[in-house]
């Protein structure tokens, strides 16, 4: 029983991690219908740019929890920044490219920000500084830290957050214009490039923090990290719907899930004969099956062909 | 933006074109001294460029590792080169052609081919069993003879090729060590494996297994991840519920590092084992605190107990810092095979390959001498222990220097090869 619990604390924060990083993938394509794959590195960055801030700011007495809001409050910046030059110099002059253009530009941002990444950061892990002092509490026989209840706390927050900048706000009102018909929106005096710019700007944010969260997780960073998170995350947004906020928030808790209890009992179900590696495929099963019987995902409603 | 991007591409044209135009200028140079041997008698001897390959991962989760290899292999390469070694009369300028596998198979037969198209005279490499054994097959066709310095999977030199060697113990030797130690000197009853379904990770695996039940020990678990994750709380959640006295892990230190510490957090009390990829100070550095107590192996001598140790741990250190795991074994791979082409008195691979098979040489790892299959006679196990942050000796096993306990690893696993066949 214990193990069970444990299985699912760890499901939990796995896709409280996705999620987090699903909400950039979602927001982006929610409102230009682009899949954003540099999305992953933008995490990643976030991730960096916080640990060099961290650790150059480490000896100098300050409190650790100012350093780490430090740390996060300049990765953010950052990441906005460069979410914004993302979309100028990659996405925008190819706005009105086949559908095809921005996606595999954006498979080559990903690689051109996953090498800078190298050049400035090195080749080896980095060792994330533990700046949470981290709790470990006790459940029935599982255990879990206090980094793994703000993770999934945050997730929350920031999907709340998001859900009522877009439906509470005038630029949210704007961004959902802009999603349902980009010239007629315009036409209405929504400068959609502000628009579009702010999404990508939004999600980066969204990024850097969940690179933070991911840093201190995991107490490690590595230049490719971000790959393998952001096709995960992906994954969720997918299997959530993808556009959708809730979604996404869904899709990425139930995907870790999925993960943990795939890893924990497949080998068992199976009698050893797919062990824990096959995780992966048990994920993808998942996501292959509801994509069947629901196309657009879990919470994702049909929408209208975009331009 | 138009503006911008135009001389962008420029840029990149223009220092293609300068790879391009520096790779051409090589080659008059390796040719133009020969012609004329004897005219140049007073005047300096004649110089001769002498490629040699090296192949590694340098980007990637172990990135950290290959730019170690190939650290230690351009040490050997400009230590030969102040040495002025002469061969057939002439000067040899030895060079090193570093490229990167990135640790995948595919990779490493594309750079393989490059470095045959090259005609480099031999090769060192590559780090993983995974990508060494397929690129084996292309120096094989080659004739090109090739030394890995860390590949440890038995198969490598299995392959029945003249052309591979290495200066390693394999992995049924380095299995059979773990496996034993872990049953018997630190009696575990209980012992869970995971591996990182690499031919490194997944080999030693089965040899750690296959010893352990030998000695007596239950394998309680069997788990698998991959070589790029970060998250094993899954695995190990399952591994706790079987609560073994040993954890082993075939795997890099990359996996091992975050390994560790979600051990801790989930409060598995098991001693952590596991192989020369995850015994560096890049372990330390990853898993912290958490690394206390790790018992790890790495194949040969621990450096600082080698006579001639001490100058490389020197040199190297002083170049290019610190030590990962197995620099002085690329060091010493790339010795062997100057060292053949000054017995047999020429740089051609078909007339040299023979002597790399005759080698004896006193290298910084040990005294390196080849068995018919190119593997390693008597390659040493050293056994560590993480304490206060330092890999600490617990004991060696094989080897030169400790030649009398040597019949307990190396006998036992000289007949598993050839049961094997």
């Amino acid at each position: 029983m214990d193990t069970l619990i444990q299985q699912l604390i760890n499901g939990v924060t796995l896709g409280a991690v996705y999620a987090l990083v699903a909400l950039g993938y979602t927001m982006v394509y929610g409102i230009i219908g682009l899949i954003n794959f540099a999305h992953g590195e933008v995490v990643m960055i976030g991730t960096m740019v916080a640990f060099t801030v961290i650790v150059s700011l480490a000896g100098s007495g300050m409190p650790p929890l100012l350093v780490l809001a430090l740390g996060l409050a300049v990765s953010t910046l950052v990441c906005m920044v460069l979410g914004w030059a993302l979309e100028r110099v990659a996405y925008r002059p190819l706005r009105h490219a086949p559908r095809l253009t921005p996606l595999i530009t954006a498979i080559g941002m990903s690689i051109v920000l996953q090498n800078v990444a190298m050049i400035i950061w090195g080749r080896n892990y980095i060792t994330f500084p533990p700046m949470i002092n981290k709790q470990i509490y006790d459940l029935g026989g599982a255990s879990f830290t206090n980094v793994q209840v703000s993770i999934v706390f945050l997730a929350a927050l920031m999907m709340i957050g998001l859900i009522y900048l877009v439906h509470r706000t005038r630029i949210g009102m704007a961004m959902r214009a802009t999603a349902q018909n980009p010239q007629v929106a315009s036409l209405m005096g929504v400068d959609i490039n502000r628009v579009i710019a702010m999404a990508f700007v939004i999600g980066s944010a969204l990024g850097a923090i969940a690179g933070c969260m991911v840093g201190s997780y995991y107490e490690i960073a590595h230049y490719q990290m971000g790959f393998m998170l952001g096709l995960k995350a992906f994954t969720a947004a997918v299997l959530g719907g993808i556009g959708n906020l809730a979604g996404a928030m869904a899709g990425g808790l139930l995907l870790g899930i999925i993960e943990a209890l795939g890893a924990g009992y497949i080998g068992d179900l199976t009698g050893d004969f797919l062990g824990s590696h096959y995780q992966d495929i048990f994920a993808f099963i998942v996501l292959i099956i509801v994509l069947m019987f629901r196309p657009s995902g879990l919470f994702g409603e049909r929408t209208g062909d975009r331009a | 933006m138009d503006h911008v991007r135009i001389p962008g591409v420029l840029v990149v044209l223009a220092a293609s074109l300068a790879v391009i135009g520096c790779g051409k200028k090589e080659e008059p140079k390796a040719v133009a001294p020969a012609p004329a041997p004897a005219a140049a008698a007073p005047a300096p001897k004649p110089e001769m460029v002498v490629k040699i390959g090296h192949v590694a991962p340098l980007t990637g989760p172990i990135a950290h590792l290959g730019k170690d290899n190939e650290n230690g292999a351009r040490l050997a390469v400009d230590d030969a080169n102040a040495k002025k070694i002469e061969i057939d009369g002439k000067v040899i300028k030895f060079e090193l052609l570093g490229e990167d596998d990135q640790a995948d198979p595919k990779t490493g037969t594309v750079v393989a081919q490059k470095l045959v198209d090259a005609k480099v005279a031999g090769v060192v490499g590559h780090l993983n069993s995974g990508t060494t054994i397929p690129a084996s097959a292309i120096y094989n066709q080659a004739g090109l003879p090739q030394i890995s310095p860390s590949a440890t999977n038995p198969k490598y030199t299995q392959q029945g090729f003249k052309t591979t060697f290495r200066v390693m113990a394999n992995d049924i030797q380095q299995g059979s060590v773990v496996g034993t130690y872990a049953a018997k000197d630190m009696g575990a009853k209980k012992i869970a494996i995971i591996d990182d379904r690499t031919a490194y990770g997944q080999g030693l695996a089965d040899e750690v297994e296959k010893a352990a039940k030998e000695a007596g020990a239950n394998i309680v678990a069997r788990e698998f991840t991959n070589d790029k994750a970060t998250d094993f709380k899954a695995i190990l959640t399952k591994i706790k519920a079987k609560n073994p006295d040993v954890i082993f892990l075939g795997g890099m230190d990359a996996v091992g590092g975050p390994m560790l510490k979600q051990m801790k957090e989930l409060g598995i009390k098991a001693k952590f084992t596991t192989g020369d990829g995850g015994c560096s100070p890049e372990l330390i550095k990853l898993a912290g605190p958490a690394s206390e107590g790790v018992i790890c192996t790495q194949a040969g001598l621990p450096v600082d107990k080698l006579p001639n140790g001490q100058k490389f741990v020197e040199d190297f250190t002083k170049k290019y810092g610190q030590i990962q795991i197995y620099s002085p074994y690329s060091y010493d791979a790339v010795m062997v095979l100057i060292d053949s082409m000054k017995r047999a008195n020429s740089v051609d691979p078909a007339k040299y390959l023979a002597e790399v098979g005759k080698t004896s040489y006193d290298g910084v790892t040990g005294k390196i001498v080849f068995d018919e299959k190119g593997d390693i006679k008597n390659g040493a196990i050293t056994v560590f222990e993480i304490k206060d942050g330092k890999l600490v000796t617990l004991k060696t096993e094989g080897g030169t220097a400790a030649a009398a306990p040597a019949p307990a690893a190396a006998p036992a696993a000289a007949p598993a090869p050839e049961a094997k066949k």
